[in-house]
This record gives structure tokens, C-alpha cells and sequence, in this order.
């Protein structure tokens, strides 16, 4: 009882110490580097930015302008179309990715022969710069020298223009982005799949559950966090997506695959370096409101588990 | 709080970034003891561009022993435009470059960064109409860099001649050789929307027959009067969406570049090519044999009488006004030498002239038919200066507009109340009245 009671005491002791250490061992200017890290690197710039919106804005001197800027942005001819393309870009290719990352994922962590493999070859992409893979499926998909539409005519197929056809070019980009960006979706999934108990497996077995029962009813449920983790990584690279279309289409042809981010990126390029500021405020403000209600979602299912 | 040894090295990337900054800063220096000076020209970088750059320095340094020149490349189109306007903006500018005359250069803010060259030797010899597009109302900023061009249908003159075909005066007439060039086998109209900018040549090369019609057109367009989605101007945009409805357009336009439009039209596979007369120096150099093969027309009008000639004016050559002392002299005796009368000859030799010098060099009597053709314009009183030597405001989107209205998805009525709105942003941003 003794030993019980000094245990209880060291144990409060301890911790009415350790709370008075966190008060008094560093002087709070210790904080000192990291908050002017902070307030230069991140504070400073996101304001200045919010305040650069509101300016007409030349690098060479500044006006202050309100809210004109936004009221521009939104006239924008072409807005309207990036608008729905990048959602149609963010939610198609986060989706792609969920679906084909788990059912390759399943897939590698079978018992098949090479599958460590195969793993690398699915992550490979992953290191390849977005610009260079831009370039090299710019090459791949021109319709008239490209190496997919040449393979398609060995077998008869006349190729359409993978990334010159307005109603296809969008769809050829999503279609690059899952590629390269497959290899992260499957791996977050390998890392969810390994970690659930072969022992749930067993007892389906012996209970006489079907493969296809097992992967509803044990696979599926505990795998949702990973789901929620590729669906916001993948959902935010989406929505923000810039470098891919630039290095494929530049947004074309014409307007048909600009997302938001071309449009900013066309403005500052025309100069219009407060009106694109706006955007980037404006970009933030979308991927904010989509992503916050998805993520608590997620977040809660999580935790009702 | 950063760890011991984390900010041992932060002391050591702050020295070395220090010691960086100071080797940069010892690289920009020049004017050393014995007299020599080293300045930077820098120019946009592609092959025949570089050429002639490197052309006037070997000429210029063989004048002038003591003065070093280092040639410095960049890109063209709007990445060109970012890197001068940043590099001037941060004072950390060559100290001569070269860029566009007229609207483009307006945006660089002259008055405030560039040296006002009036007094030099060479001011007076400028034609007026490029002194006005290298001028603010304080002065005159810009040497010239090279000779004016024309932006048209550049054509195959050898599948003319072929065909027994007349230069065309009308859009019916353009459009009925197009039929015969493509009963002969050729592609009429030859685009090219892998460079996007390309694409521009239907609207803004009809911008003479829109002044022949209008001599004020420019200025109400300025004043937001005038739009693009009335006629005369209109005119532009219907040509193009007809060239393309007539399916008369080589099959690969979607993709095809301004070199591969330069090949097809050397190798006579295409005949019609919209285009600025430029196009020459990349023949020259890719497809010599064929220069004598172009010829250049104006983009026809509706009704012939108007049919008129868009004429470019040359780059301006330009000395931010943060250059100084030694770099200053040196900076403008190599824009003397290049805007006189001495490299007249370097500039013929290293690239075909593509139209009038505008600083008094005379074309040599030889020149290739296109440059004649040009010149005939001139001759007949037949040209006007294009859109953006008229007026500050030219749109950042007109080239995409352009592709749609090539690629049938959208209408020409349509497209030019779209480029008309697409202008907004930079009449608000140059501050315009009445916008």
C-alpha cells in the first residue's frame, strides 16, 4: 500500500514537474527562429497576396483597386469551362485512382510470382518529372507521328487526336495523371492491406465466406482510411492541377482542357499580375470549401470504426 | 528551435549564400583597370536569331577592340515577356536587349526603366513610324533591330505558276483558287495550331483591308467605340471560320508546327500559309533551295479595293536606364552600331530581309521575290501598320480564340465578342478611359 501510495505520489509529482518545466525551462524567445521562419516564409507571403488581389499590379508600381480584380476574374470568358473542367480533372482522376489503386493493390499483395516487381514498375512513374511525362505523351499521343496512334493502325484503328480533339483532349490528360500518379494510390493501399490481420481472412474461410464476400465484408471496411487518404491527395492534386495540361495542351485546343490553374497561369503570363493573385486566392478558396466537408466526412467515419 | 547541428549549417548556407550573392554581384561588374569593358546583349534564342546576334558582335568587337559583348539567350512569346519585365523590375537587366516595338514595349513602363536615346546619331534617320512605336511622350527609347515585316499569305510561288493561277484580290477569288489547288492534289491553307500563335494571322494580318475601310478604326477601338464582333473587323474572324469549313486545311493542323507550316510550304505540299513574312530566315535556313519559290500576298478583302498589306515594325534595342558609367558607353555604342549605318550589311548577309529597314539601309537590289512582292505594297500605297503599333491594347487570349474558331468549336460571331471581352483586362490594367 505503501509502495502504491509513493507510486501515486512520484506519479503526481512527476507530472505537476513536468508541466512546470514546459512553463519555465526555455524562455518563449526560443520560438524566436521558427516564428520569423513562419512569418516570413508563409505568413507574410499569403497576405501580401490577399492584399496584391485587391491592386492593379505591373511589378513596376501598384493601385489599389478593391475587389475590381475579382469581379474581373469572374467575367473571364473562359472561366466558366476551366471551372467545370477542373472539377470534371479532380474528381475523375481522384476517383480512377481509388478504384484502379485498389484493385491493383489487392492484386500486388497476392501470392503472385514477381509481384515486389511489379510494385516498382506501378511506382516508377512516380519519379518521373510531371513535365517530362507531358512531353513525352505530347509525343506518344500526336495523332499523325505519335507512337500509340501507329500501333492502333498496325491493327486497322485510325487513332483519334488524343490531345487535339476538343471533346477528347481533357479526358487524355486524366487519363496521363492516373497513370503517373497511380503508383502513390497503390501504395498508400498496400500499406492499409498488409496491416489487416490475416486472422480475419481465416475466419471467413472457415465460416465459408466467398473471396468476393471476404473482400466486401473485411477488405473493404478496414482499408477506409487508406480510401480517405488517397481520396484527399488525390482530390487536392486535382483540383490545383497545373503543370500536366501546360506541358501537354497548354489548355487547348482552343479552351477546352484549361482548369483553373491555366487560366491564373495565362494571366500572369499576360501580365495581369494582380488579376491572377485574385485567382490564386479564388483557387484557394474552391479546393477549401470542396475539400474541409470531404475530409470531416472521412475524418468521422474513421473515427465511428 | 533549431537543433545544434541544424543551425551550424544554417550559419554555413547563410555564408554560402552570401558568398554566392557576392560572386554574382563580381560577375555583373565590368570596366576593368587597362579600359576593357564587358557588357551583355540579351536576345530571344532561337537558331537564326542567335546566328545574327552573334553576327553583329563579331562585327561590332572588331570595331571596338576594348568592349567585350556576351550574347545571352532567352525565350520568345509570352515566357519572353515575363523574364524582361521581371529582370527589369529587379534592376538585374542585360545591359542591352532587344524586344517588341509598339504595344508590348508601352507595357515595359519606358519613362521608368529605360535610357532615352534621342540624341543619338541615329535618332533622325528612323522612319516616323517606327520612332513613334519605340517613343513615349518623354522620349524616344529604342534602336532598331532588324527589318519590317508583313503579316499575310505567305505563298508557294513555283505551284502558281503550275496551276496558271492570278494573284487574288477578294476573298472569292482566294477562295476560288483554293479550289483549284485542291482539285491539283496540294493543301489550299495550310495552319499549323502546335504554335498557337500562328493561328492569329486571318484576324491580325486583316487588319490593313479594317484601316482601309476605317483609318479610325484603331483609335475609337482604343476609346472601347469600336469591336472586334462588328464588321469591318468581324471580317478577320468569318474568313477563318469559312477557310476551315471549306475543309481546305492541311489534315495535320491540329498538331503541326511553324516549321513543319515552313517545310510543307518549301516542299509545295501546302500552297496558302498565314503567316508573318519572318517565316523567310526559317526557310533560308532549314529549306534554302526553296526561298525563291515564296511569294507573299495581303490577306484579301471582301471588296478587292481594300485589300491591303499589315505591316510589323522591327524590334526595338533597348538600355535599362540602371545601366551606368563604363557599361553605359560601352551599352550604347554597341546600339549605335547596330541602329547605323555600319551593320546594314551584317543584317543583310545573316537574315533575309523580310520587308523595308526603317533606320536608311537599303535592300539590296537582289532580293528574293517575296521581299519584292512586299515591297510593292509599299510601292502602291497598299499598306497599314498592324493593330498593335495603333494601339496599346492587344488581348493575351486571342491566339486560343483564334484555334477555336479553326477548330469549329466556336462560331467567328461568337469568338470576337469573346476576344472583345478578353481585352477588357488589358485596357483596365494599361488604366484607359472608358472602360
Amino acid at each position: 500500500m505503501t509502495a502504491a501510495t509513493t507510486e501515486v505520489r512520484a506519479g503526481r509529482s512527476r507530472k505537476a514537474r513536468t508541466s512546470g518545466v514546459s512553463r519555465h525551462a526555455y524562455p518563449l524567445w526560443f520560438y524566436l527562429p521558427a516564428a520569423v521562419l513562419f512569418l516570413v516564409f508563409f505568413a507574410i507571403p499569403t497576405f501580401a497576396s490577399f492584399y496584391f488581389s485587391l491592386t492593379r499590379w505591373t511589378l513596376f508600381d501598384q493601385e489599389f483597386i478593391g475587389f475590381e480584380n475579382y469581379v474581373q476574374f469572374f467575367r473571364e470568358p473562359q472561366l466558366y469551362q476551366g471551372f467545370i473542367n477542373t472539377l470534371i480533372y479532380g474528381f475523375l482522376t481522384s476517383g480512377l485512382k481509388v478504384v484502379i489503386g485498389l484493385a491493383l493493390a489487392v492484386l500486388l499483395t497476392s501470392a503472385l510470382v514477381g509481384r515486389h516487381f511489379l510494385r516498382s514498375v506501378i511506382f516508377f512513374p512516380v519519379l518521373v518529372s510531371t513535365i517530362g511525362v507531358g512531353i513525352m505523351f505530347k509525343a506518344l499521343l500526336d495523332p499523325f507521328d505519335g507512337m500509340v496512334n501507329g500501333a492502333l493502325e498496325t491493327l486497322g484503328i485510325t487513332g483519334p487526336g488524343w490531345l487535339t480533339d476538343p471533346d477528347l483532349a481533357l479526358y487524355s490528360i486524366i487519363g496521363i495523371d492516373v497513370w503517373k500518379g497511380l503508383g502513390i494510390a497503390c501504395l498508400i493501399y498496400i500499406a492499409g492491406l498488409v496491416a489487416i490481420p490475416t486472422e480475419y481472412y481465416e475466419a471467413a474461410r472457415v465460416d465459408g465466406a466467398s473471396k468476393w464476400a471476404a473482400f466486401k465484408s473485411i477488405t473493404l471496411p478496414l482499408v477506409k482510411p487508406a480510401t480517405g487518404t488517397v481520396i484527399i491527395l488525390s482530390l487536392i492534386g486535382g483540383l490545383r492541377s497545373f503543370d500536366l495540361i501546360w506541358a501537354t495542351t497548354g489548355g487547348g485546343p482552343g479552351f477546352s482542357s484549361d482548369v483553373i490553374g491555366s487560366v491564373i497561369y495565362k494571366q500572369y503570363q499576360a501580365g495581369f499580375y494582380g488579376l491572377s493573385t485574385a485567382g490564386n486566392v479564388v483557387l484557394f478558396v474552391v479546393v477549401t470549401v470542396i475539400m474541409v466537408p470531404i475530409s470531416l466526412m472521412l475524418n468521422k467515419r474513421e473515427v465511428e470504426q | 528551435m533549431i537543433p545544434k547541428t541544424s543551425r551550424r549549417h544554417f550559419g554555413a548556407g547563410v555564408a554560402a549564400a552570401a558568398a554566392a550573392a557576392l560572386a554574382l554581384s563580381a560577375c555583373s561588374g565590368g570596366g576593368d583597370d587597362d579600359g576593357s569593358v564587358e557588357i551583355t546583349f540579351l536576345s530571344t534564342s532561337d537558331e537564326d536569331n542567335t546566328a545574327l546576334a552573334e553576327a553583329l558582335i563579331d562585327a561590332f568587337e572588331a570595331e571596338n577592340p576594348d568592349i567585350t559583348v556576351n550574347l545571352d539567350g532567352r525565350p520568345g512569346g509570352t515566357e519572353g515577356d515575363n523574364l524582361i519585365k521581371t529582370r527589369l523590375a529587379t534592376g538585374e537587366m542585360a545591359e542591352v536587349f532587344n524586344y517588341n516595338s509598339g504595344s508590348l514595349f508601352q507595357a515595359l513602363n519606358p519613362d521608368q526603366n529605360l535610357l532615352e536615346l534621342s540624341d543619338r546619331p541615329w535618332a533622325d534617320s528612323l522612319t516616323d513610324d517606327f520612332t513613334s512605336v519605340v517613343s513615349t511622350e518623354n522620349g524616344l527609347y529604342g534602336g532598331s533591330y532588324g527589318s519590317s515585316f508583313a503579316g499575310g499569305i505567305v505563298y508557294n510561288g513555283a505551284i502558281y505558276d503550275e496551276l496558271g493561277l492570278e494573284v487574288p484580290q477578294s476573298w472569292d477569288d482566294f477562295m476560288a483558287n483554293n479550289e483549284q489547288i485542291a482539285a491539283a492534289g496540294y493543301d489550299p491553307i495550310i495552319q499549323t495550331y502546335g504554335d498557337t500563335w500562328t493561328s492569329q494571322l486571318f484576324v491580325l494580318g486583316d487588319y490593313a483591308n479594317v484601316h482601309a475601310q476605317d483609318p479610325d478604326w484603331a483609335d475609337q477601338y482604343t476609346a472601347h467605340e469600336r469591336f472586334y464582333a462588328d464588321e469591318p473587323a468581324l471580317a478577320g474572324f468569318r474568313h477563318h471560320q469559312e477557310a476551315y469549313e471549306s475543309g481546305y486545311f492541311n489534315e495535320n493542323y491540329p498538331s503541326a508546327t511553324f516549321e513543319d507550316g515552313g517545310a510543307m510550304l518549301a516542299e509545295g505540299t501546302g500552297v496558302h500559309y498565314p503567316i508573318l513574312t519572318t517565316i523567310l530566315s526559317s526557310i533560308r535556313f532549314n529549306h534554302p533551295d526553296a526561298v525563291e519559290d515564296m511569294r507573299f500576298m495581303a490577306i484579301p478583302a471582301d471588296d478587292p479595293q481594300y485589300t491591303s498589306a499589315t505591316i510589323w515594325q522591327p524590334d526595338g534595342l533597348y538600355i535599362p536606364n540602371t545601366v551606368e558609367g563604363a557599361e553605359r558607353d560601352a551599352a550604347l555604342a554597341f546600339v549605335d552600331f547596330v541602329t547605323g549605318p555600319d551593320a546594314c550589311e551584317v543584317f543583310i548577309e545573316a537574315v533575309n530581309p523580310t520587308g523595308p529597314y526603317v533606320n536608311g539601309c537599303e535592300l539590296p537590289a537582289d532580293v528574293p521575290p517575296l521581299v519584292q512582292d512586299v515591297q510593292s505594297y509599299f510601292d502602291a500605297g497598299n499598306t497599314a501598320p498592324a493593330l498593335e503599333f495603333l494601339s496599346p491594347i492587344k488581348g493575351p487570349n486571342l491566339e486560343n480564340i483564334t484555334v477555336e474558331v479553326g477548330s469549329g468549336i466556336r462560331g467567328a460571331e461568337e469568338a470576337a465578342a469573346n476576344y472583345d471581352r478578353d481585352v477588357e483586362n488589358q485596357a483596365r490594367q494599361l488604366g484607359l478611359e472608358g472602360w
